[in-house]
């Protein structure tokens, strides 16, 4: 059943929004932290767990994969419905400071990545392994 | 006229889907056409809707661009925190533990890395503008960290209505700049693979930014971005208003 997959999709953005919002209480801070991000983790979880394999597998697969698709999608609506207007309203402060600060990250990107890659742990995994399942990950 | 309204505001999601639909593959014939595939279909699709979410902003003076035109809230919807939420998460289905442990550790530190130099170049920017007061330089460099980290900064440590604004402006021009620089600087910075995807994410930040950002240089890197973003702006709301504003109150 297809609902399977979406309910096992839902299931786990409730748990990790409510475990995001919770470490927001407990660090005293008025954001959700990292919600979305344990809710991954969770469904990376249960999608590797043989436990799961009737809600991940075949139609209620299909459940998930479909959100998955709509992924684009979502996100052009999401660009349209930006303040873009305020954005450029907010003077030349505004627009040098969002700049400034997104060239220096790019910049660092490459920097951060050889310190990973380079790192004892890469070199643990096998790669041939994941070559194998990487289908799975479209 | 009046049937069309209603059937439009009745409708407005299933509408957000079908306008949504027809701009996509209006993109991707554009992007065969036009670029002969070297600019993503959803490079060109995602600059649109910022085009339109400007032009929409214009028209109405609302602030959530194109979904304010009422035969258009939809947009809004699906558009929305909640949907975009959905759908990240989704994108996580096929990802491998084995790809997330490569990256752990240089993710965690790639999430610290990021706000603190996002912040050091906003409020470094807000002095050169003349700036002098802790409050003002700190809530201007927490909106170079994405524009929810520069409210909550702002209006924890006392910050005026003006300077909030101006945090907000700066975090949604790092935003839009992310969506749309991300596809173009992808091959110079090494943006091919899962760990440099969440090192990516984790420096950059703004969700929507990296959301976007990958969709249109590879949507397979988006589950790895997205995963150290979302931490981004968290750490950003525990930092700005605690140790980042002691720092910059102690130095100024």
């Amino acid at each position: 059943m297809i609902v399977y997959g979406v309910a096992l999709l839902s299931a786990c953005l409730v748990l990790g929004m409510l475990l995001g919002e919770a470490l927001g209480v407990v660090l005293n801070v008025e954001a959700n932290v990292g919600g979305v991000g344990i809710a991954m983790l969770f469904l990376v979880l249960a999608s590797n767990s043989p436990r799961f394999k009737s809600l991940v597998e075949g139609a209620s697969g299909s459940g998930i994969k479909f959100w998955s698709a709509m992924y684009i999608p979502i996100v052009v609506a999401m660009a349209a419905r930006q303040n873009v207007v305020a954005a450029f309203e907010g003077g030349m402060l505004a627009v040098v400071a969002g700049v400034a600060a997104v060239i220096v990250s790019f910049a660092l990107v490459p920097v951060l990545s050889k310190m990973g890659g380079s790192g004892p742990q890469s070199a643990e995994d096998s790669d041939s392994k994941t070559d194998a399942t990487e289908q799975g990950a479209v | 006229m009046e049937i069309i309204q209603t059937v439009f505001v009745r409708n407005n999601l299933i509408v957000a889907f079908a306008v949504v639909g027809v701009t996509i593959w209006f993109s991707y014939f554009m992007a065969d056409k036009l670029t002969k595939g070297r600019i993503h279909g959803s490079a060109i699709a995602i600059a649109l809707g910022l085009l339109a979410a400007y032009f929409g902003g214009r028209a109405t003076g609302g602030s959530t661009g194109l979904a304010d035109v009422t035969l258009l809230g939809g947009i809004g919807l699906m558009g929305g925190g909640m949907m975009r939420d959905f759908a990240i998460v989704a994108t996580a289905f096929g990802v491998h533990l084995s790809e997330l442990k490569k990256a752990g550790v240089v993710g965690v530190v790639s999430i610290f890395a990021g706000v603190l130099v996002s912040f050091i170049v906003g409020a470094v920017i807000a002095l050169l503008y003349g700036y002098t007061d802790p409050i003002s330089i700190t809530t201007i460099g927490a909106g170079a960290v994405t524009y929810i980290v520069g409210p909550v900064t702002g209006e924890a440590i006392g910050a005026s209505e003006a300077v909030i604004a101006l945090s907000v402006a700066a975090g949604l021009v790092k935003s839009i700049l992310v969506m749309i620089g991300t596809p173009l600087v992808a091959k110079t910075i090494g943006l091919d693979n899962p760990q440099s995807a969440m090192v990516f994410g984790g420096l950059m930040g703004t969700t929507s930014g990296v959301a976007a950002g990958l969709a249109a240089t590879d949507p397979k890197l988006v589950p790895y971005g997205a995963m150290t973003a979302t931490f981004y702006t968290g750490v950003g709301c525990l930092l700005g208003p605690s140790i980042l504003f002691i720092i910059v109150s102690a130095m100024v």
